[in-house]
């Protein structure tokens, strides 16, 4: 590279500015940004309270729990894959369906009709003396329902 | 100056600002209606509507979770003319995208572009696209069901850019969802910093077109010049007059919508992102994710802006369509592409369920580049026959077909979901 005093000094300026920028916008806009998954770990209340084969939606946590017939129980975030609505329980097909774009899933969150592209992120299961907890900060992104994704008692 | 004195010599300050932005005198050709329709200056004059409604709406609108909406039903409800004020905001910023879009329609099908205009219709496309930013970012403001929903799903879109998506969408919302935090992001952009992107802006694309010679005429020998004072000038305030009339007119009929409180709990059924949004809505449904919300989008801006540069031989710069065999092509491109747009959405939606049939196959081939192809070699067909149709037609007009055939289909989509889809986001005829 072939350039003078002045331009040294001029990219200099500017390379330094631009660092400076990079740090503003990054710890300025983004520093006091809201840990939106804080809650952690969350206690859904007894394991006998959930009978088998039933889906319970928690809205304010943002999950399904379902509790499959042979008792193991397997939580599915409620938000959609595709562009975040929050999917509702579907009667007819005992899946869920995304008012926004239409995506269909069936009943272990798997996608029956695009566009989502995956099935709805599983929520890890822990349970600890007979209580159901689950772990909001830690949602799982799957390709598929497989039997070792359900937590037993 | 010599020229001026013969008639009226400027006077006033405002009479000699008005000169300072405009030439002292200009082609009589130019003054004509038809030729611009006034899209440049009344966008412009949109704007200080926006910036003086703007200002005041800030009075009283306080951009956190809990407040943001119960500030603007208190303006609505307590303050005097709030919601006149918030109706022409908001019916200004409408009409500045529509305004705006037909002035790049405008630009485009007059040959305005190309040449010594290439480099303003780059200014032109930023200032479009700060035009649809500013209206985003407004229209999370109010904190209302419509707002947060429509945002989440855009930001949502944000997120399949490879790589540089899901971080950039985290930054934009401060959080892996639209909350409190995002009002303040949207509401320093919309207040602070796209408005002085604007302004600076938009002092180029002035300048510029100054600099090309104005509004763009076609070529001939003997042109007779008027005098901007007052030919122009009366033509630019009567037009801000009905301008004016018509948006405070419609303030007091028609109200700016505002649902009920937003609630990141529940979706609302349907769920539809902004107006000038549902095309790529849309193109969501029947698009795996990564092709409508990222390869398109980014095919189509790298199109637009290099638009100049493609086709500057045997252009009638000013000439609409470029000829008359121009105009009959993009007549013909309009019908077969709102057609077969109208026909290819009904198929993908009743009959041709790809990913059903080959469930094996992966989802960007089957929701992906499947039904791309089977819009685009359609198209490319009817293209190629139309160019070759009655001679070879010259590149400006080719252009013009594709340009014709990509903004028709997003019409149509915008059509459809706006009209079309019901709850669920079903088709309803």
């Amino acid at each position: 590279m072939n350039f003078n005093r002045r331009q040294f000094i001029k990219r200099l300026v500017l390379g330094l500015a631009s660092v400076e920028a990079f740090f503003l916008l990054r710890n300025g806009v983004g520093n006091n940004a809201p840990d939106t998954n804080a809650e952690g770990m969350v206690n859904l209340g007894k394991v006998d309270s959930f009978q088998k084969g039933n889906v319970y939606p928690f809205v304010a946590h943002k999950l399904y729990v379902k509790r499959m017939k042979d008792g193991g129980f397997l939580a599915l975030s409620n938000q959609c894959t595709h562009l975040g609505c929050v999917v509702n329980l579907n009667p007819q097909s005992n899946g869920f369906s995304c008012p926004c774009h239409a995506s269909h899933f069936n009943e272990n969150g798997e996608v029956l009709s695009a566009p989502a592209p995956r099935p709805l992120d599983q929520i890890p299961i822990h349970i600890k003396n007979g209580e159901l907890f689950v772990d909001l900060a830690h949602p799982k992104k799957r390709n598929a329902y497989e039997k070792n994704q359900l937590t037993y008692a | 100056m010599a020229v001026l004195s013969k008639n009226k010599y400027p006077q006033s300050a405002f009479e000699k600002f008005v000169l300072h932005l405009h030439p002292h005198r200009i082609d009589q050709r130019a003054l004509q209606f038809s030729r611009t329709f006034g899209l440049g200056g009344i966008n412009a004059l949109l704007f200080v509507l926006l910036v003086f409604t703007g200002l005041l709406l800030r009075f009283s609108y306080v951009p956190t979770a809990t407040e943001a909406y119960t500030s603007v039903v208190r303006l609505q409800q307590q303050t005097l003319l709030g919601g006149f004020i918030r109706n022409v905001h908001h019916i200004s910023a409408v009409l500045m995208v529509v305004v705006s879009f037909l002035h790049l329609l405008r630009v485009f099908y007059a040959q305005a572009i190309y040449e010594k205009r290439a480099q303003n219709w780059i200014f032109g496309l930023v200032l479009f696209l700060l035009v649809v930013a500013s209206n985003f970012t407004g229209y999370l403001l109010p904190w209302d069901q419509l707002a947060y929903w429509a945002v989440t799903v855009i930001t949502h879109m944000v997120e399949y850019i490879p790589l540089l998506g899901p971080p950039l969408a985290d930054w934009v919302r401060r959080g892996d969802s639209v909350n409190g935090h995002t009002i303040l992001n949207f509401y320093t952009l919309h207040t602070g910093i796209l408005p002085i992107a604007f302004l600076v802006i938009m002092s180029f694309h002035f300048w510029l077109v100054r600099k090309a010679g104005g509004v763009a005429l076609p070529q001939t020998e003997n042109s007779e010049k008027v005098n901007v004072l007052p030919h122009l000038v009366v033509r630019e305030i009567l037009a801000l007059f009905v301008v004016l009339a018509f948006i405070f007119l419609l303030a007091v009929f028609y109200d700016a919508p505002l649902l009920i409180q937003a609630n990141p709990l529940e979706s609302p059924n349907p769920a539809k992102a902004p107006w000038y949004f549902l095309g790529a809505q849309e193109l969501l449904l029947h698009l795996h994710p990564v092709f409508a919300a990222f390869i398109i989008p980014l095919c189509l801006t790298l199109f637009f802006f290099s638009l100049p540069y493609w086709g500057r031989i045997k252009v009638h710069s000013g000439v609409w369509f470029n000829s008359a065999q121009g105009r009959k092509s993009t007549v013909a491109t309009i019908g077969f592409s709102g057609i077969f747009t109208l026909v290819l959405i009904g198929l993908l939606e009743y009959a041709l369920h790809v990913e059903t049939w080959m469930p094996g196959l992966p989802g960007w081939l089957t929701s992906g580049m499947i039904p791309l192809l089977l819009y685009m070699v359609p198209t490319g067909l009817f293209v190629q026959w139309i160019v070759h149709k009655k001679g070879k037609r010259s590149r400006v007009e080719v252009l013009q077909v594709i340009v014709t055939g990509i903004l028709t289909s997003y019409l149509v989509m915008t059509c459809v979901s706006w009209f079309l889809r019901g709850e669920g986001m079903q088709l309803i005829f």
